[in-house]
């Protein structure tokens, strides 16, 4: 991990890429859907972050006369839920959540799969055998069950979900970096660079990573709307958040049975979940259209 | 400090002048062929075959040959980015593995490549790119040689210090390449296609930057080409390659106006003729090289060879000198009296 990190500005060497990330954001501003889908995550992740200071009610006390109210009820703007609990504060307060076990897997994936790859693509040989190999056998089950199975095993709560998620998405990122930093190592920079004395770690750190980054990066942001899926997936079943924690996916199950009284109400968590996943997948679209110099 | 100061303090010359900065003996590199279910050994790519040469200091050797006859392999095993499977890599004086460690070989031999963009980091600025090796060596002022470099090979520094790869010319790329193994002060540099890729106003410009630089850094050069011309433009001798062996090494001048292995003689006709009075008569060269998987036994020209006799399927001919103490060597069972081929010794070409 710390491969990753050391992408500091101390070092003289990595302070040339200044250029070309100046470039990648004005091709970003210059992208209208893009930009709009940063402003909701960002939006998101902002209402989330700050819920405790919008005046919202109290996500966990609910009323039982004011059960089911409908969109635009009086004090409720978005209604309330079934034990009567207000909708937009339990939304927003389930963004904190939801974001979290949705978005943490593939950062923490990002960097133990991203490193995982980049060890087996440079060094090959018997190295890049034994971490592939292994990393084949997750592949024999498909994510969700595979998911399902760990959190199973190790019993709901959000840090177990985390620790299984995290398992589901490593293998398929050390795959793409791998594949991404073999093909960088038969490149002859990589041999004018080993002609020069330095060593694997010197070469990996100033050579590879800033070549295969950017891939192996738009391939990640690209998991996060799977991420968050199968998070709400998880809770929705019941092995995931436990009640009466606000959570997207756990809330659209407890809603479920509300569908033929108030059908839009009960949409409401799977809209955001929608919305999030949507503009995730619009935004990483985005990165690597202008994360790539060469078209 | 002047920039040939900046060079010299750093390489001490260990052998003295008469020591060969480089001597290769029986150097051998086989690429196993892997494959069925168990990926297991199934043949070996011959890939280069018993070489053995040597570099005096300040010369420069030309390597010629087909395509896949083994010169970029031998580049490769020269510098270390190959390990080779048997023979010696002596350089000045010190033995690759034995006294001499292969940072240290890397310090005094650098190589520039044929790809000029698949040779430079696309994320890094040129100055970055040259000042890379120099860092990595612990050399003082890294920036400030990278600088003082891309000004002697052609760039000003304030233009194009901070450019990216994509934002130069090919020729230029090249020149920023040749900078960036200059920066670790080497005294051989190993050119490999250096100059194939650019169009010829801009490979002579090159070339005559290299001739340049070897004289002021008193550099030391091996040049692989497939170029005759421009490996007779540059080079003091010229080492023929076919199928991972050495055929001919002589003096350019010698192998110019005679070529004593038929192989040579067909690469030297096979070059088109600037005078339309005296155009090309011998027939060229028919065929592709044999597979170096399965090597023609003997003398591996036999099955292209109009020569060819049934000595040269029995015998490997060696490396030997036309007449004793001459310097044009050459593998050939035409130019051994004792070989037991009928014409040996007569003079066949005319």
């Amino acid at each position: 991990m710390a491969l990753i990190e050391t992408h500091g500005l101390e070092d003289p060497i990595s302070e040339a890429g200044k250029g070309y990330w100046s470039g990648v954001g004005s091709r970003l501003i210059r992208d209208p859907v893009t930009m709009i889908c940063l402003g909701v995550i960002l939006l998101l992740i902002l209402s989330a972050v700050f819920a405790p200071y919008l005046g919202l009610a109290d996500p966990y006390t609910g009323s039982m006369i004011k059960r089911l109210a409908p969109i635009g009820t009086e004090g409720h703007i978005l209604g309330t839920d079934e034990q009567g609990r207000d909708m937009l504060a339990r939304l927003i307060y389930g963004g904190r959540l939801t974001l979290f076990i949705g978005l943490m897997p593939v950062v923490l994936a990002f960097f133990i799969g991203g490193a995982l790859g980049i060890v087996a693509g440079y060094l090959g040989g018997w190295v890049n055998t034994v971490i592939m190999r292994t990393v084949d056998v997750f592949f024999a089950f498909p994510s969700v069950l595979l998911a399902i199975a760990i959190s199973g095993a190790l019993g709901a709560g959000i840090l177990n979900s985390l620790v299984s998620l995290t398992i589901v998405f490593i293998p398929p990122i050390t795959r793409v970096a791998e594949a991404v930093t073999s093909g960088v190592r038969s490149l002859d920079y990589i041999d004018a660079a080993r002609a020069s004395g330095a060593n694997a770690l010197t070469v990996i750190r100033v050579h590879v990573i800033g070549n295969v980054l950017s891939p192996i990066f738009v391939y990640a942001t690209s998991l996060t709307s799977v991420c968050m899926i199968l998070a709400a997936g998880l809770s929705f079943l019941g092995i995931g958040v436990r009640p009466p924690e606000p959570e997207w996916g756990l809330m659209l199950n407890t809603l479920r049975s509300a569908i033929y009284i108030n059908p839009w109400l009960s949409a409401l968590p799977g809209l955001m979940i929608f919305i999030t996943s949507l503009c995730l997948n619009l935004l990483s679209d985005g990165v690597r259209s202008a994360m790539n110099v060469k078209d | 400090m002047s920039k040939t100061e900046t060079l010299a303090d750093t390489q001490p010359d260990k052998g003295g002048p008469a020591q060969p900065l480089l001597i290769v003996r029986n150097l051998q590199k086989y690429f196993p062929v892997r494959g069925g279910i168990f990926g297991g050994k199934k043949a070996v790519v011959q890939a280069v075959d018993g070489v053995s040469f040597e570099v005096k200091k300040g010369e420069t050797l030309g390597i010629v040959g087909e395509s896949g006859c083994g010169k970029s392999t031998t580049a490769r095993l020269l510098i270390g980015l190959l390990d080779k499977d048997k023979g010696e890599i002596i350089y000045d004086g010190q033995d690759l593995g034995g006294t001499l460690s292969l940072r240290e070989l890397r310090r005094g031999v650098q190589m520039v490549f044929q790809d000029s963009y698949a040779s430079l980091n696309p994320r890094l600025t040129i100055e970055a790119s040259i000042a890379f090796g120099a860092r990595i060596q612990g050399l003082s002022d890294p920036v400030g040689r990278a600088r003082k470099l891309m000004e002697r090979v052609g760039l000003a520094p304030d233009r194009f210090a901070q450019r990216y790869p994509h934002e130069v010319s090919g020729g230029q790329r090249q020149r920023i390449n040749i900078a960036r193994a200059l920066a670790m002060s080497p005294r051989l540099v190993v050119l490999d296609e250096a100059v194939s890729a650019l169009d010829k106003s801009v490979e002579a410009q090159v070339l005559n930057l290299l001739a340049d630089l070897r004289r002021e850094f008193g550099l030391t050069y091996i040049f692989i080409s497939h170029d005759l011309n421009v490996v007779r433009y540059i080079s003091d001798r010229i080492l023929v390659m076919y199928l991972g062996e050495v055929v001919e090494i002589a003096p350019v001048d010698d192998i110019w106006t005679s070529q004593a292995h038929p192989y040579t003689r067909s690469l030297f006709s096979a070059m088109p003729s600037m005078d339309p009075d005296n155009r090309t008569k011998e027939p060229p060269l028919a065929g592709d090289p044999p597979n170096p998987i399965n090597p023609p036994s003997g003398c591996r020209f036999h099955t292209r060879c109009r020569f060819s006799e049934d000595v040269c399927k029995a015998k490997v001919p060696l490396l030997h000198p036309l007449t004793a103490g001459s310097d044009h060597l050459a593998a050939c069972h035409l130019h051994d009296i004792s070989s037991g081929h009928s014409k040996a010794g007569k003079d066949v070409f005319e």
